[in-house]
């Protein structure tokens, strides 16, 4: 992308006046997309976003400056403006020499998307449309989704490392509305990887489409949720939200170092039940947060965060691990070129048990059984989250029976990893997310088997 | 530079081939944001960014494409992006640019100069001082997590084949503050803010006071029993709330049969003392904008008057649908074609302060926050629950700190339960005014 001399002039420049650490971070990211709603082919978007942002570090200072502007005069001018905010000003110059290291990527693309005509695109959409109409009567609206992206990064800094990775992912989601005379339900699925066009060899569109027009239509039927705690079984796959929030935020090494998390501390401590083992892995292969390389050139890595109930480590970008004196966990990541890097989940998952899922539910006489679950929030100063379910059912006497309403689900993290009584041998990884954090969303995976937790608060609105 | 996004879209639009429509928005925004943390700069970033977004009508078909960046060649192959994906959309015979309504444009002051004049180390020190006053403010507050300063000063051009040629500038600046209070195991988060277009202008004193406040008054907080009771919505809630609400009158949710109040214009769908408007020529708005996504004038609309619904906004895609006009409601980045939604909304404001509300009630809670509403919301089926804090209303007065619970009921509900409405309107940093809403028969889930 940008050539190496240019990149270590442009770092010699960053350093100008001085500070420990440079770094440009060059993005260049095309997207496409495809929209059918209301049963026509809405609308097809291009993409196109190419950039450098470049940082310098100065004792505890960063200053970071972005353009769009790859030449050299617009690669100079914003190494410039980073050096100046970063305010040193006790000059010195160093050189920086560059060596490449290339890292190979977990998840190989077989066909990129840009190479496959529009019109099968739209071909998918059209399938899944129909797909999720056939239905029935009760579905009144449908509406499909594709999307495809390739980010193509190159990070040199003043360490003199240099080194790249090409990063390819493809979704594709359907969302429907059911109608009945209780007003109306949605039902949406959707999946995504780390992968080229060979996405749709493996996933059929159309079932897709069916399962989501089935939630709907499942949910017509959908009494009020239950209010108050409650013991919640968590289905395989899409549960990793749950921790996610429940623990994921509150062990990510920028919150420790600010001693806003409840986590702070407490390496070595049982923080959740035996039965759990936490691990944030980039590495897992064409999953929805990998990656070869992190937005700062750390290779991707397996780090075990909670192993059998006891805290191992947290996540670490390069900032916070130099502040500390270790290695980058591989866990610094950022939205795009016009952002600087934090600490960040990749795919993050809680690890088999030995427990039949049928068997969890059997021991369970009254409760809720989530299947799906929507987005959550956590408040890592004092570990309180929430997260939504977009299917669920009432457990009675060992069996699912209802469905019941949409609503939130809250608890407190350190509390609920405590109180994780069964685990399930169904390990699934769930729907493709992006997390939020400080204004910037970046995709992550996360995964668990059925779980069960002893209580968590179920905001319905049934007495 | 409003000059140079104009010439941009000019030659787009002039490049248009006979029967063919071409719309082009071209943004250019200039941002600095300055974080500090423990009395020195944690990062200061300072950025320039740009785009456009053509969209092409050929043929009754659509096509978009967008681009980060103002150079010609990308321009170019933008514009041809934008034709190809045409060629893939459904035939539709409503597809059209906007038509000049002939509806006048307000003249509003929304940039001021004072955000270019203002030097960076006043930057620093404004923020710096913001930190070392909320570290003092009291002993409770255990750390000041972060201190951030944010300017940017923004310029969007809309050109199109239809003849129309726009362009607007705004400025604005924050201050933010955020505040851990307590300790071991007992520590609560509390955030504090000012906004205004003039750095000169932003409130320190009111962001330290709001965010200490914040934080200090939920120490202690427990987890209440469920049980179904009257709360306060505080400003801030009740703008999130305002928010959902007006994304489900949206001519667009209408037309497909997404929005819960589709077929109930005309009908009380809130309590009388409800008046919702959505005014973007308001300029103490943070969103006012004299212009539409599509480039048409944007207007004062009233969506619930007294109780009764009576309008849904448009672009005009939508209006064109449901045999009516665009209300100036087309809402877009440059990276999207336009879609529907409320740009500045508020309530018209009643008499009394969040005190004399509360003084009524004898067991309630002021909701001070929310968390998970965007997972906790369906704006189709109007089902809601969503976590929250905030502190128990015993005899007319605030008493003990709550903490993880949920409040939950349905859009619906909600809005013909609303037994008043306050008088504080603040005017936040987002798409809504906030101020104290009283809303009965909520489902509050606790222990």
């Amino acid at each position: 992308m940008i050539d190496q001399a240019l990149l270590e002039k442009t770092l010699t420049t960053a350093t100008r006046r001085g500070g420990e650490f440079a770094e440009i971070f060059v993005e260049d990211r095309q997207s496409s997309g495809a929209l059918l709603d209301d049963d026509r082919i809405e609308e097809l978007t291009s993409g196109r976003s190419r950039g450098a942002g470049i940082r310098v570090l100065v004792g505890d200072s960063t200053g970071f400056a972005h353009t769009a502007d790859l030449t050299e005069s617009g690669l100079l001018a914003a190494a410039k403006a980073a050096a100046d905010a970063a305010r040193d000003g006790t000059g010195g110059v160093t050189t920086v020499d560059l060596s490449t290291q290339t890292v190979a990527s977990p998840s190989p693309i077989s066909v990129y998307p840009d190479t496959v005509a529009k019109q099968r695109k739209v071909e998918l959409l059209n399938l899944a449309n129909d797909a999720a109409r056939g239905i029935g009567g009760a579905i009144s609206q449908v509406s499909v989704g594709y999307g495809d992206v390739r980010r193509r990064i190159q990070i040199a800094n003043s360490d003199g490392l240099l080194t790249g990775d090409d990063q390819v992912k493809t979704r594709f989601s359907v969302s429907c509305v059911a109608n009945g005379d209780a007003g109306m339900q949605t039902g949406r699925e959707s999946i995504g990887h780390t992968m080229g066009f060979e996405l749709f060899d493996q996933y059929d569109v159309t079932e897709l489409a069916r399962k989501a027009a089935q939630r709907a239509v499942t949910k017509l039927l959908a009494r009020p949720a239950p209010s108050g705690a409650v013991t919640t079984v968590i289905g395989k796959g899409g549960g990793g939200v749950l921790f996610h929030e429940a623990c994921g935020h509150g062990l990510e090494a920028d919150h420790v170092a600010k001693q806003s998390t409840v986590f702070a501390g407490r390496v070595g401590e049982l923080v959740a039940s035996p039965m759990v083992t936490l691990i944030d892995d980039g590495t897992m292969a064409h999953e929805w947060g990998a990656f070869a390389v992190d937005d700062e050139g750390r290779p991707a890595q397996r780090n075990v965060l909670i192993e059998d109930g006891v805290l191992i480590d947290f996540m670490w970008d390069e900032l916070r691990a130099r502040a500390e004196g270790r290695s980058s966990s591989g866990n610094g990541r950022r939205q795009s070129y016009m952002h600087l890097p934090m600490v960040r989940m990749t795919n993050t998952y809680i690890a088999n048990g030995d427990t039949d899922p049928g068997d969890i539910i059997a021991d369970t006489d009254s409760g809720i059984f989530v299947a799906q679950l929507g987005g959550g929030q956590v408040n890592t100063v004092n570990g309180d989250f929430v997260f939504g379910m977009t299917e669920a059912y009432l457990i009675e006497n060992g069996e699912i029976t209802e469905p019941i309403r949409e609503g939130n689900l809250i608890g407190n993290g350190p509390e609920v990893l405590t109180s994780i009584d069964a685990l399930g041998n169904d390990f699934e990884m769930g729907s493709p997310g992006t997390c939020g954090k400080d204004g910037q969303g970046v995709p992550v995976g996360d995964g668990t088997p059925t779980l069960r937790v002893r209580a968590l608060t179920v905001g319905g609105t049934a007495a | 530079m409003l000059d140079d996004l104009l010439a941009l879209g000019d030659r787009v639009v002039a490049s248009a081939k006979p029967g063919e429509q071409i719309e082009a928005i071209v943004v250019n925004e200039i941002e600095t944001e300055v974080r500090v943390f423990d009395g020195g700069v944690e990062s200061f970033t300072s950025a320039t960014s740009q785009g456009i977004g053509i969209r092409v009508i050929n043929d009754q078909r659509q096509g978009f494409a967008w681009a980060g960046s103002l150079d010609p060649d990308v321009i170019d192959a933008t514009l041809g992006e934008a034709r190809d994906n045409a060629t893939f959309g459904s035939i539709d015979p409503n597809l059209d640019l906007a038509e000049p309504d002939g509806v006048e444009m307000a003249e509003l002051v929304l940039y001021d100069e004072s955000v270019n004049n203002f030097a960076t180390d006043a930057k620093i020190a404004l923020a710096l001082e913001l930190e070392a006053m909320t570290k003092d403010r009291d002993p409770r507050v255990m750390l000041v997590e972060s201190v951030d300063f944010a300017d940017s000063v923004g310029h969007a051009a809309v050109v199109t084949t239809k003849g129309i040629r726009i362009g607007g500038q705004d400025s604005g600046c924050y201050i933010t503050a955020a505040v851990i209070a307590g300790g071991g195991e007992d520590t609560q988060v509390g955030f504090g803010y000012s906004v205004d277009r003039d750095p000169n202008k932003l409130d320190l004193e009111y962001a330290s006071q709001t965010a200490v406040e914040r934080s200090t008054r939920l120490l202690g907080a427990i987890k209440p029993q469920t049980e179904r009771l009257t709360v306060v919505l505080d400003p801030m809630v009740t703008a999130q709330f305002l928010g959902i609400i007006g994304s489900t009158l949206s001519g667009e949710a209408m037309l497909k049969g997404r929005s819960l109040f589709a077929d109930r214009l005309g009908d009380n769908v809130a309590a009388a003392t409800i008046t919702l408007v959505d005014d973007p020529t308001n300029p103490l708005a943070f969103t006012a904008s004299e212009a539409d996504g599509e480039g048409l004038a944007t207007r004062r609309n009233v969506l619930i008057d007294q109780g009764r619904l009576d309008k849904f906004v448009h672009n005009s895609y939508t209006g064109r649908r449901l045999n009516t006009a665009s209300t100036g409601n087309a809402v877009r980045g440059f990276s999207s074609t336009p879609g529907v939604g409320t740009i500045a909304l508020s309530l018209i404001p009643g008499e009394r302060s969040q005190a004399d509300l509360i003084a009524d009630i004898d067991n309630g809670v002021l909701i001070q926050g929310v968390s998970g509403l965007h997972s906790g919301v369906n704006t189709i089926s109007g089902d809601f629950s969503t976590g929250a804090d905030g502190l128990r209303i015993r005899n007319g007065e605030l008493a003990e700190p709550l903490r993880e619970f949920t409040i939950g009921s349905t859009l619906q509900r909600m809005l013909l339960d609303v037994i008043e409405v306050g008088g504080d309107i603040e005017w936040l940093p987002s798409s809504a005014a906030g101020l104290s809403l009283v809303v009965g028969d909520i489902t509050l889930s606790g222990a």
